[in-house]
């Protein structure tokens, strides 16, 4: 059964995929966008990581996607949706597929191995994956933590600096 | 399902953003692009951070949609003054610094 449910979701998150990659109207690469973020969500539920797939709907599908759609919609990008939109197609193709090859390469013939950590499924269950994250963010990692913010704050800065007419 | 499939995955879609970076045109949708790759990557993060019994994966893909939203922000204020100067976001007519 999961089984089943992991290729279906898998296909429908490469297609969309797919469809950010080709579809002509940017728009429509967004909502493609879109679902591609929903299912990577349902991926992060399978893996036991349900605080990682609701940041991943509020942050990338709620905040994020909406920016871009607005800003898609503030220079009124479907008027040159008529024209040639790609270029450097069959490089690309050889490029972009190398990549894969080699990926795909690397996962079949290696084996996957590391330090081994505490934090088994059935203590996520138990403990709260939330929780788990906001004992690792507060003690470990409060450094990375703080600098997070502060580059968030130069982010808002620079944004309103960068589109705002004359400084 | 194992962590192998999860990173099968990962890299088809890493591929598709790829391509999608190499060969479009328009500004925006190489930005979407560029995020379906960090979406690929944080797949792999957690696949693996699942598979290891640990956190530190997961605390990574944190810090990655925090650089991501900080890059919309800032990516997409950059298209908007272009978009005021030039009336267009294609990449080939951004080229002036092109050798």
């Amino acid at each position: 059964m999961e089984t089943i449910f992991f290729y279906l979701v898998a296909l429908v998150t490469v297609v969309s995929g797919y469809l950010v990659v080709r579809c002509q109207s940017p728009v429509n690469s967004g909502l493609a966008l879109v679902n591609t973020f929903f299912c990577l969500a349902i991926f992060y539920v399978m893996l036991y990581a349900p605080f990682m797939a609701a940041i991943q709907v509020i942050v990338y599908a709620g905040a994020i996607m909406v920016l871009i759609l607005f800003v898609i919609m503030l220079l009124n990008l479907g008027t040159e949706a008529r024209k040639r939109y790609t270029h450097g197609v069959v490089w690309a193709a050889i490029a972009s597929l190398l990549v894969l090859l080699n990926l795909v390469f690397f996962v079949k013939r290696g084996r996957v191995t590391g330090a081994e950590g505490d934090i088994t499924s059935s203590l996520i269950m138990t403990e709260g994956h939330t929780e788990l994250i906001g004992k690792a963010l507060y003690t470990d990692f409060l450094l990375p933590f703080e600098i997070a913010s502060v580059l968030l704050l130069v982010a808002i800065v620079g944004a309103v600096v960068l589109a705002k007419k004359d400084v | 399902m194992s962590v192998y499939h999860y990173l099968t995955v990962s890299a088809i879609l890493f591929a598709l953003g790829t391509y999608g970076v190499l060969t479009r045109r328009n500004a925006i949708v190489i930005f979407m692009c560029i995020e379906l790759m960090l979406n690929s990557v944080n797949l792999t993060f957690i696949a693996l951070s699942r598979h290891l019994n640990s956190l530190d994966g997961q605390i990574f893909v944190f810090f990655v949609m925090t650089v991501a939203a900080a890059e919309a922000a800032v990516g997409l204020a950059l298209m908007i003054a272009f978009f005021r100067n030039r009336e267009t976001i294609d990449v080939d007519q951004i080229n002036l610094l092109k050798w």
